[in-house]
């Protein structure tokens, strides 16, 4: 069966993860609830007329993506395969706000347009002139590795050698404020939020954009091989290291065989019970990664949380600012990434060097 | 020609029945759900028509017996429904025995609900409730939960081709063993932000849509849900299951020509057409029938009849008929509703008629079936297309 190779990043974030190596210039912000996006330069990637119509999602999507064609030195895929939580929800926002308020009159599609969640993948396709397959994942936490998932399927199958794959989410300020109102992001006034060891409910909200080129054959500048992904839609948090155990057993591998871990914690007390388990038990002999207090909780956070599982298999090295125990290695084959919200939409994947 | 995936249960709730043997009998009746809106208030009332399910979202939540405090929106009680007269239409009656699966369709998410609320949710705090309920991946949650199935659980959404993609998907899941079976389809509730999203695109219509007729002015919204149940052959097998029909060919590709409009030469289409039939190993001369997307706007079917021209031939198309005449378009619900009149249509050896069609269209020599016709039919090819670009087509052949 054919093998799957990681062989282009382009990340987009609250940090500076373009033009840099590995998170040397994060920066970590406890002081707002919101986490603002390290813009590119995006006229360097789209035409400007076209940038001024152009949703969040979709600049940063195409900015990934390209990135992650360039660092795998690829002109075309065969397939693009994106996850995203809410789509484009700017224009949602707008679109329906436009609706209640001139009562259905007056309107104009461009929002509407936008809105629809395979936008992100469709407008790729346009600027590639790819007419591969094209799907789009939108399903909470898993929405990356449900994209993940597909694509490795694809390379398997043996019909696609190439395959670029992203997870893309925006802010959008009404929708904001609707978290805000049901307590899912952290009340005002109450910094520092530390994302570990967290007493209260809610988390720090971001947005980005990950995209990776996987290609079924390993080349020289080859950062890592997808081993497995597995999406699993409830689980109970006492039978969280059963079902690693059977994950990494049904890839001959064993918890003593896992390098580092890479967790989702997010700063919800509640939501992170889920790893507290793994951290002080089942991986308590192994490097231990977090990664959402520099990129903010979104549902597709975890392609970030990827990126990072991505770079230190690269560099050989966990960068201090997303160490969450003081374990080191001295060296890292194979890591773990886990990753749910509230209980729902479990995420695993396991990477390792090439 | 290849096997294909077995099909063992099926379950639907749309505007021409609110069960399989519902739809079935409407479509054998030109029994057509196409009305004015009752619903939704909207102040497009009289100029459009909708393929609207008949009961209130009270009456759903009474269907299925949820408790006041649910905070399902309408799209996920329709997908609750029809996913679980699938699941038992199949005959399960332990879901996580296997490895078991859902993978669900949608574009309109809990959106029914958000816009009704929108700004109602600073004021009255009992609204609050369905703020976690707009996004699409709620939908597959709750009817993941509501069968009380642990497993794969995910969401496509890709406009109008979505379902078609989750079939695509759960036939892939189970050829590769990663599941034993998945319940696969789509579902989507009528909702204001769409009827005005259509509107503004100009291509809705306001009488009742006419398939691949030289004077089509447009298409019907609709809203339906509905879900296969797929099993690999090993419990087929083991379980003495019947075998519906299978799912014998898949293909998606991308039309990369705009973000709305498809292409002239129909380029998605035809490439999607083209890659079923290659994993179907079927040639178009073994097609019996073809449900066509056939949305009867200009530009689709335009597209979409430039492409069946290219892959079949001018003079050598098989029958073919839109049933959206009857249910609307039921975007990312579509291609499940479809797909279970496909499946239809091979049991009960049909040809579903296209109805209000009159004039050819000017570009091809291409007239659909108008009237119900028996035939014998082994293979039929379902089209959906949907924004973005996204072509996909399944293939649905008789089991022998």
């Amino acid at each position: 069966m054919k093998k799957t190779y990681i062989n282009g990043l382009g990340c987009i974030s609250a940090q500076k993860t373009f033009d840099t190596v590995f998170l040397e210039e994060a920066e970590l912000n406890e002081n707002d609830t919101i986490l603002s996006l390290k813009v590119p330069v995006y006229k360097d990637f789209i035409p400007p007329v076209a940038i001024r119509r152009m949703a969040k999602g979709v600049k940063n999507g195409i900015v990934a993506s390209t990135l992650a064609l360039r660092d795998a030195q690829l002109e075309t895929v065969d397939a693009i395969i994106t996850g995203t939580g809410m789509g484009c929800i700017e224009d949602s926002e707008k679109f329906l706000k436009a609706i209640l308020d001139n009562n259905e009159q007056f309107l104009t599609p461009t929002s509407f347009i936008q809105s629809t969640h395979n936008t992100v993948g469709g407008q790729i396709a346009l600027g590639l002139q790819c007419k591969a397959y094209n799907l789009t994942y939108v399903n909470g936490s898993v929405s990356f590795e449900s994209a993940l998932l597909d694509a490795k399927m694809k390379i398997e199958e043996e019909d696609t050698s190439s395959v670029l794959v992203g997870g893309i989410d925006e802010t959008g300020d009404y929708t904001m404020s609707l978290f805000k109102l049901i307590g899912f992001i952290k009340e005002e006034n109450q910094s520092p939020y530390t994302v570990l060891n967290s007493t209260t409910k809610g988390v720090v909200f971001g947005e980005g954009a990950a995209f990776f080129a996987l290609e079924n054959e390993k080349k020289e500048h080859s950062y890592a091989e997808i081993l497995d992904v597995e999406i699993l839609n409830k689980l109970e948090v006492q039978d969280v290291e059963k079902r690693i155990i059977a994950f990494l057993d049904s890839n001959d591998l064993a918890i003593t065989d896992v390098d580092a871990v890479v967790l989702g914690y997010n700063g919800d007390v509640e939501s992170d019970l889920y790893y507290k388990d793994l951290a002080d038990s089942t991986f308590a002999n192994t490097p231990q990664v977090y990664y959402k207090h520099l990129s903010g909780e979104y549902d597709t956070a975890s392609a970030f949380g990827l990126w990072v599982g991505v770079k230190i298999i690269k560099n050989q090295t966990i960068p201090e600012i997303v160490k969450s125990n003081s374990l080191e290695k001295s060296a890292y084959k194979t890591i773990l990434l886990y990753n749910q919200r509230n209980g729902i939409d479990h995420g695993f994947t396991l990477i390792s060097r090439c | 020609m290849n096997k294909g995936v077995a099909i063992t249960g099926m379950g639907i709730i749309s505007s021409i029945g609110n069960t399989v043997e519902e739809n079935f009998i409407s479509l054998m009746n030109n029994k057509v759900g196409i009305t004015t809106i009752e619903n939704i208030s909207t102040v497009h009332t009289d100029v459009i028509k909708v393929g609207e399910i008949k009961k209130t979202n009270q009456q759903l939540v009474d269907d299925l017996q949820l408790s006041p405090e649910n905070n399902f929106s309408r799209t996920a009680m329709l997908g609750a429904i029809a996913a679980k007269q699938a699941v038992k239409n199949a005959g399960i009656t332990s879901i996580n025995e296997y490895k078991t699966g859902l993978i669900s369709a949608t574009s309109v998410g809990g959106m029914d609900m958000t816009e009704r609320f929108y700004y109602e949710y600073f004021e009255n705090a009992d609204t609050e409730k369905y703020i976690s309920s707009h996004n699409a991946g709620d939908i597959a949650d709750k009817i993941a939960n509501e069968l009380g199935l642990i497993g794969m659980v995910t969401t496509i959404s890709t406009a109008c081709s979505s379902a078609a993609n989750a079939i695509m998907l759960g036939a892939r899941l189970i050829k590769s063993g990663k599941l034993d079976r998945v319940i696969v389809g789509g579902t989507d509730a009528l909702s204001k932000f769409t009827i005005n999203g259509f509107k503004t695109l100009m291509i809705l219509s306001d009488g009742y849509n006419k398939p691949f007729d030289n004077d089509r002015k447009g298409l019907n919204l609709g809203e339906a849900a509905a879900y296969l149940v797929l099993e690999s052959d090993e419990i087929v097998k083991k379980e003495n299951k019947k075998v519906l029909a299978r799912v014998s060919g898949y293909g998606n590709a991308n039309d990369a020509f705009h973000q709305t409009a498809s292409s002239e030469n129909g380029d998605g289409a035809f490439l999607a057409m083209e890659k079923a039939f290659q994993v179907a190993q079927l040639k178009p001369e073994q097609i019996d029938y073809i449900n066509v997307h056939g949305t009867a706007t200009p530009n689709n079917d335009l597209s979409e009849g430039r492409a069946i021209v290219r892959l079949f031939g001018e003079n050598k198309t098989p029958d073919f008929s839109s049933t959206k005449p009857f249910t609307g378009h039921t975007l990312a619900a579509a291609a499940a509703i479809e797909a279970v009149f496909s499946v239809l249509a091979i049991q009960h050896n049909v040809v579903f008629p296209n109805l209000n069609f009159t004039t050819q269209m000017e570009e091809f020599n291409l007239v659909p079936q108008t009237t119900l016709k028996h035939a014998t039919i082994e293979h039929v090819l379902s089209n959906s297309f949907g924004f973005g670009g996204n072509c996909s087509t399944l293939i649905f052949s008789k089991c022998e």
